[in-house]
């Protein structure tokens, strides 16, 4: 376990690295003097030319990368532009958004996957069965962002049931809770299926299993045999798919940021697009692929303490 | 089954037959057709021109003249809606060719080459597929700007090391076969071999999966241009038509509602086609994803 653990983190920090290299070599091709993109088209070529020093641009592409790839590891990501705040303050400040964006979503498709997924289970091969399964291949299909538009279109621009921008009222836990509701649904709805499914799967089989029919010869109830001793362990594989699943609502969560006005990373990288903010822009796409590859990790480590055919992999 | 095996013709026939047997199958066809027909005939269903600006008619809800009303500029919105259909199936076709040739040559190298090769092309997969997807479509944008080539640029990446990956598993089981020995003792060049005994028996299976990530490419293309970072106005997509629609929301919800649903329609057809087709196909695939 120790020597797998070593290697697959091992292969994250290289990945994390190759990740770096190709973020650079993506500011390096892009058109134009970062520098003048930065000042405007009124400052002076003196003006110009302090920046590029600053900004290290006028040393040979290799140390620039190096010195790009030591700061990175280190934390230091540069300063952004607009107002020279450095880029690792200003990603940190918007993060929490982004995770409680996710968590929400997580607790969405728990909430609704489970019981679906379990009620699917029971009743296998009934209409219940194929409705859940159809309702599931369809919440997957759907794209989070016309989730997330619909969402706002029927519940808080027509019924106005819930608030249609923003993250709520600092301080105000209540407020920002109603304001989570509908981003993190549309983030949450198509992994309701993923789950659904995955529980429905791992239900079948533990309900076949030798002490589920141990308690069904006893005359336990119908109601806790399945709740309480197989749905516990039906349960497990869910919390792997979870681990990969973070990484795409990542993906969701940039788009429920922006239908909703919502601070957040995704918001932060999209307005920085918009403004030419390119410190910016591979600031947050790194932090964000840290995070992804440490969530990977994670999943992986738990898959492999807890299946060792997937350490021998290796 | 045994006749299927001997008769493929026969076997596809009767593949068929099951899938129209399937609700769900019929329901995916039908919607898939409904899509097609669509883009197809476009020019010929459509009254107005896509891209007609027509001020006296901006903001119309849906009427008889107008069947999905109109929008900002007073511009059709059902004739933009069967025009953007061309723009997300060219987009999707294309895409998905693109990373089907890309990632059959890459998995074929890494399969069959040398083993250092090898690692360092899965050690590049890897890399890819370590960005989340939106935040690699957006670090591209900046290095592109905005433009179809982005859209098909992303799609490539993000498929093409989930294909080439699939192609050189296959690859390397294949390498140890007995016909392949064969055809090597009997002085058969490496081009001869790849094309001839290995890239028949591992392009099956890729042709499903990547028909089922159809909706995904789709959902990518319509995605972008609803962030402004895909195709550039006024090209109709249906991705644009919802960010037109996005900002008037609150007075003119029917531009929203054209943009949203044919990519529900598209995207399900194509699921649920892509759902069933795998199961009477291909048994073996059944629980992916």
């Amino acid at each position: 376990m120790l020597s797998y653990s070593i290697k697959r983190l091992g292969l994250a920090v290289v990945i994390v690295s190759v990740a770096m290299l190709m973020l650079f070599s993506m500011i390096y091709l892009i058109p134009g003097d970062p520098a003048a993109v930065a000042l405007g088209p009124r400052a002076t070529e003196a003006m110009r030319e302090a920046l590029r020093v600053k900004m290290g641009l006028d040393q040979p592409i290799w140390v620039q990368f190096w010195n790009f790839f030591i700061n990175a590891w280190q934390g230091d990501l540069g300063n952004e532009v607009l107002s020279d705040r450095p880029v690792a303050t200003v990603v940190l400040e918007q993060l929490p958004y982004t995770i409680a964006l996710i968590l929400g979503g997580i607790s969405w498709s728990v909430a609704l996957g489970i019981p679906l997924g379990c009620w699917a289970a029971v009743k296998r091969g009934s209409w219940a069965d194929r409705l859940v399964g159809v309702l599931s291949v369809a919440v997957i299909a759907v794209p989070s962002f016309v989730v997330a538009i619909y969402a706002l279109l029927v519940f808080a621009v027509t019924l106005q049931w819930l608030p249609a921008i923003g993250a709520g009222e600092p301080g105000d836990l209540g407020d920002q809770l109603v304001h989570l509701l509908l981003p993190s649904l549309a983030v949450g709805l198509g992994w309701v299926g993923y789950i659904a499914r995955m529980v429905r799967a791992s239900m079948l089989e533990v309900l076949e299993a030798q002490h589920i029919r141990t308690a069904r010869a006893f005359g336990l109830p119908d109601r806790m045999i399945t709740y309480r001793y197989a749905l516990t362990i039906a349960i497990l594989p869910t919390v792997t798919l979870l681990g990969v699943g973070i990484g795409q609502m990542l993906s969701s969560a940039v788009f429920a940021e922006i239908v909703f006005a919502r601070p957040g990373v995704g918001k932060l990288v999209y307005d920085a697009i918009l403004t030419r903010n390119y410190p910016l822009v591979t600031g947050t796409v790194l932090v964000t692929t840290v995070i992804f590859v440490l969530l990977n990790l994670v999943a992986d480590l738990i898959v492999g303490a807890l299946d060792p055919r997937v350490r021998s992999r290796f | 089954m045994y006749a299927a095996a001997s008769d493929p013709k026969r076997a596809r026939l009767a593949a068929v037959q099951r899938l129209l047997r399937e609700p769900l199958g019929v329901f995916g066809v039908t919607l898939v057709v409904l899509m097609l027909f669509g883009a197809i005939f476009a020019d010929w269903l459509s009254i107005y021109e896509p891209n007609k600006i027509s001020p006296r008619d901006r903001f119309q809800g849906p009427s008889w003249d107008h069947l999905l009303g109109t929008d900002q500029l007073g511009r059709d919105l059902f004739s933009r809606v069967l025009h953007g259909g061309r723009i997300a199936l060219s987009v999707a076709l294309f895409s998905t060719l693109a990373s089907l040739v890309i990632g059959i040559v890459l998995g074929l190298i890494a399969g069959y080459g040398p083993r250092w090769l090898d690692n360092l092309m899965l050690l590049f997969f890897d890399s890819i597929k370590s960005f989340p997807t939106v935040m690699l479509a957006l670090a591209l944008v900046t290095l592109f700007g905005p433009s179809l080539t982005a859209v098909v640029i992303v799609v490539v990446l993000v498929n093409v090391p989930g294909y080439a990956r699939i192609i050189r598993t296959q690859t390397l089981a294949l390498k140890e076969s007995e016909f392949v020995t064969a055809a090597l003792s009997m002085g058969a060049s490496t081009p001869r071999i790849l094309r001839v005994h290995v890239m028949p028996n591992v392009v099956g299976p890729l042709l499903i999966l990547a028909s089922m990530d159809i909706p995904v490419v789709i959902a990518i293309e319509a995605g972008m241009s609803f962030l402004g970072l895909g195709v550039r106005p006024p090209t109709p997509s249906w991705g644009a038509i919802l960010n037109d629609g996005f900002t008037a929301i609150r007075d003119t919800p029917w531009i929203v509602l054209a943009g949203g649903l044919p990519i529900i329609i598209t995207t399900l057809g194509f699921t649920f086609l892509g759902e069933t087709l795998r199961d009477v196909f291909d048994p073996r695939l059944k629980g992916r994803g």
